[in-house]
Order: C-alpha cells, then structure tokens, then sequence
C-alpha cells in the first residue's frame, strides 16, 4: 500500500459525509482528540530532544524558520497579483499555508516508520516553531500599515493557544522527564496513537466533506494553487534539508511540514486578525484540497524526491 | 404569595463561537453584570453550522440588563461586528424577580 493505513479512515469520512450519512463525532470528542494528539507528538519530540544538545538545533532551526517564511510571502504574491484575489484573502491564506498542519506532520512520521526510515526525532522543534510566525505575517500582509489590528489579541491567541501550550508543554515534559520517565505513560500517549488518529482522521473526512460547497467558491485558480504550492514547499523544505545535512526522513518530514497547511492554529486566528478575509476560502484550499492531496499523494511524493535528491545538495 | 416582577430586556447575540472571547470583553467594559453562554448549531446566511468542529461551532450569549444597556450593547455589536462576521442579535422583553442583579 502506497500510503498509511490510517488514511483508509479519512476516506471511510468523506464517504460518509458524500452519502449523509447520519455519523457524526460530537464536537466534544474532536477537542479531546486534538488535545490528546498534541500532547502525544509533544511527548515523542520531547523524549527524542533529550537526546541531541540543544545547542545543535539552534542553527538549523534558525534556517528553517527563515527559509518557511518564503511560502506565506510566496502564497501572497501568488494569489493576489496572479490570482486576483483581494488581499484580505490572499494574506489569510497565506498565513494558513505558511503555517503548518500537526496531523499531517503525526501521519508523515508513521509513514516513515512503517518504511523504516530514520528521522531525527527533533523534528517536532520545527513543527512548533513554524507554526506561528506565518500567522504574524499573514496579518502584517493584510494590513501593511492600515487599519487596526487588536495585536496583543492575536498574539494572545496564537501563543496561549492549546496548539502551542500543548506542543510545548508536552516537549518540555518529554524533555524533563526522559524515556525512562515518560514508560508509565506509554500505554496512553505512545501505544493508543495511532487508534486515535485514526479517529481524528474519519472526522476530518466529515468536516471536508461538509465543506465541499466552498470549493465551488474557490474558483480554479485557488484549486490549483493548493495542488500546487505544497509540491513547491516541498521541495524547498528537500533542498533546505539537505543543505542543513538532514537524513532522508528529516527531509521527508521537513518537506511535509514546509507543503502542509494549517487548519486548527491559523483559521481561529485569521478569523479575529483578518475579519474581512472568507473563510470559506482559506479552509477549503488548506483542509480541502491541500490535506487530503498531502495525505495521500504528497507525503509518499515528498519522501520519494527526499530519495531522490539526498546528497545532491552540496552541504 | 405576592411576587413582584420587574421589567428587564433579554438580548441575545448568536455568532461565530471565535467571537467568544471578544465579546466577554466587551460586555465586561460595557458594564454587563452578567451573561449566559451555550454552544449553538443551525443554518443561515453562513450556511450550516453544525459545530462539528471549531471553525463551524456557533454560540448563543444571553444577556439581561435595562433597556439602555441592551441598546448600546447591540449598537456597539453592529459596528463592530457586523461587518465582517456571522451575528445576530435581538432583543426581547423579560420580567425578573431580583432587578438588583440586572
């Protein structure tokens, strides 16, 4: 099978959202299960972290950032000026592509464990650090000097977040406390992952399907852009992985997260910093067309180009 | 038993659950004394609302308070509000038994 098993759940989602059928996960549910997700894949980075000094992350981390700010400014540039569309629109959806998408990050990561490919476990540094600078610079898009924006709100919003409070809280107690440490907590947030995000995926099935109506609104040019833009992130996170000397995994994942979009962190934000901007729009390219396209075609591509390319960057 | 009602306005605002914290704040600096919060689906101009996750969760935030207060609070909703986000807000009349806490 090309891609991972879970994603067979993602599937039986829009199935069943394409036929009305009357399954639904309660609300209740999708909050315990993102919450338990984050703190799971804060964990795993935390307990791997321990194992690198922290003064070796630093640089490549730096870089990285950097280097992600290109797919906001890109998406922007793209999709106001070719694309025509207003820039209210064209800088939130950039904010959701700058930032990124955990559950296609947690469903790279088991791709590759199930190929067997190595990746280095500091990973999940990145993933938190990339999530919310796109967000700044999608609002600072938008505005560019005009207009109010309520930035301590944003800011508030964004780092007090459960996505970063969870991410981080969970890193720093997988730090702490060590794999030694974390063994009683196996059972929970190690060995039941994959089942909850199995669960997680069926019920981004529903909502996608659920949201189909708004990719008529899309347009063609939006369609194809969230096809797009996550191939040529992808790319740029391969040539960027291995200019930093990342194994194949880590290039593989550093693409994933470089061509995911976010959909959890960015719409809450974009929804208070850019009122005038559709939402409609921004989540379905993101959840619409650039998850599902990640899940089953581009992190089976991503990890092929990783192939590919590996040491055909000079370091 | 010789209850005495007093007069009082229900206001009612149902919008975006994202607004949520925005609003608490706004209803605590206009002066509010207190309100009601629940999750809320249906369908409207936004579509279907069906709160199945967060970018589609609606709330309904009830509010009673004197007629002055229930018109200014939804006069600043209107111009902040309106515009960019799913709202309404309507404004009933109520009768309460201790008006102090109104």
């Amino acid at each position: 099978m090309p891609f991972e098993p879970v994603i067979l759940f993602f599937i039986l989602g829009l199935l069943a959202g394409g036929i009305r059928s009357d399954l639904k996960i309660p609300g209740v549910l999708y909050e315990s299960i993102s919450i338990f997700l984050l703190i799971a894949i804060g964990l795993k980075g935390g307990i791997e972290l321990a194992r690198y000094p922290l003064s070796s992350i630093a640089g490549p981390a730096t870089a990285i950032v950097l280097v992600a700010a290109l797919i906001p400014l890109t998406t922007f540039f793209v999709l106001n000026r070719a694309g025509r569309l207003p820039r209210p629109d064209a800088a939130s959806i950039a904010a959701h592509y700058g930032s990124v998408s955990v559950v296609t990050f947690a469903v790279a990561a088991s791709f590759l464990a199930r190929q067997g490919e190595a990746a280095e476990g500091y990973m999940v540094v990145f993933l938190v650090l990339l999530e919310f600078p796109a967000l700044v610079l999608g609002v600072l898009l938008a505005r560019r000097g005009s207009g109010e924006t309520r930035w301590a709100h944003l800011l508030h919003e964004v780092l007090a977040g459960k996505s970063i409070v969870l991410l981080v809280g969970g890193l720093l107690i997988g730090w702490i406390a060590g794999a030694e440490g974390i063994k009683p907590l196996d059972t929970l947030f190690l060995d039941l992952f994959k089942g909850v995000l199995a669960f997680f995926l069926l019920e981004m099935g529903l909502v996608v399907a659920s949201r189909f109506g708004d990719l008529r609104r899309a347009g063609a040019f939006l369609i194809c852009f969230a096809v797009a833009m996550p191939v040529a992130a992808g790319l740029l996170g391969i040539i960027t992985a291995n200019m930093l000397g990342l194994s194949i995994g880590g290039a593989a994942l550093l693409a994933t997260l470089y061509a995911s979009a976010s959909y959890i962190a960015a719409p809450a934000a974009m929804r208070i910093a850019i009122p005038e901007a559709n939402p409609a729009l921004s989540i379905g390219a993101a959840l619409g067309i650039t998850f599902p396209f990640n899940l089953m075609i581009g992190i089976p591509l991503y990890y092929g180009l990783a192939q590919h390319l590996a040491g055909s960057t000079l370091q | 038993m010789n209850t005495q009602m007093t007069a009082r306005k229900l206001l009612t605002i149902v919008c975006e659950a994202d607004l949520e914290r925005l609003l608490i704040g706004l209803l605590g600096n206009i002066g509010a004394r207190g309100y009601t919060i629940t999750d809320a689906r249906g369908h409207g101009a936004h579509g279907e609302r069906d709160g199945l996750w967060p970018p589609s969760a609606n709330i309904r935030i009830e509010v009673i308070c004197d007629e002055a207060l229930a018109c200014k609070i939804a006069s600043d909703l209107q111009e902040r509000y309106y515009e960019g986000y799913g709202m309404i807000v309507f404004i009933v009349d109520a009768q309460v038994l201790r008006p102090d806490k109104f």
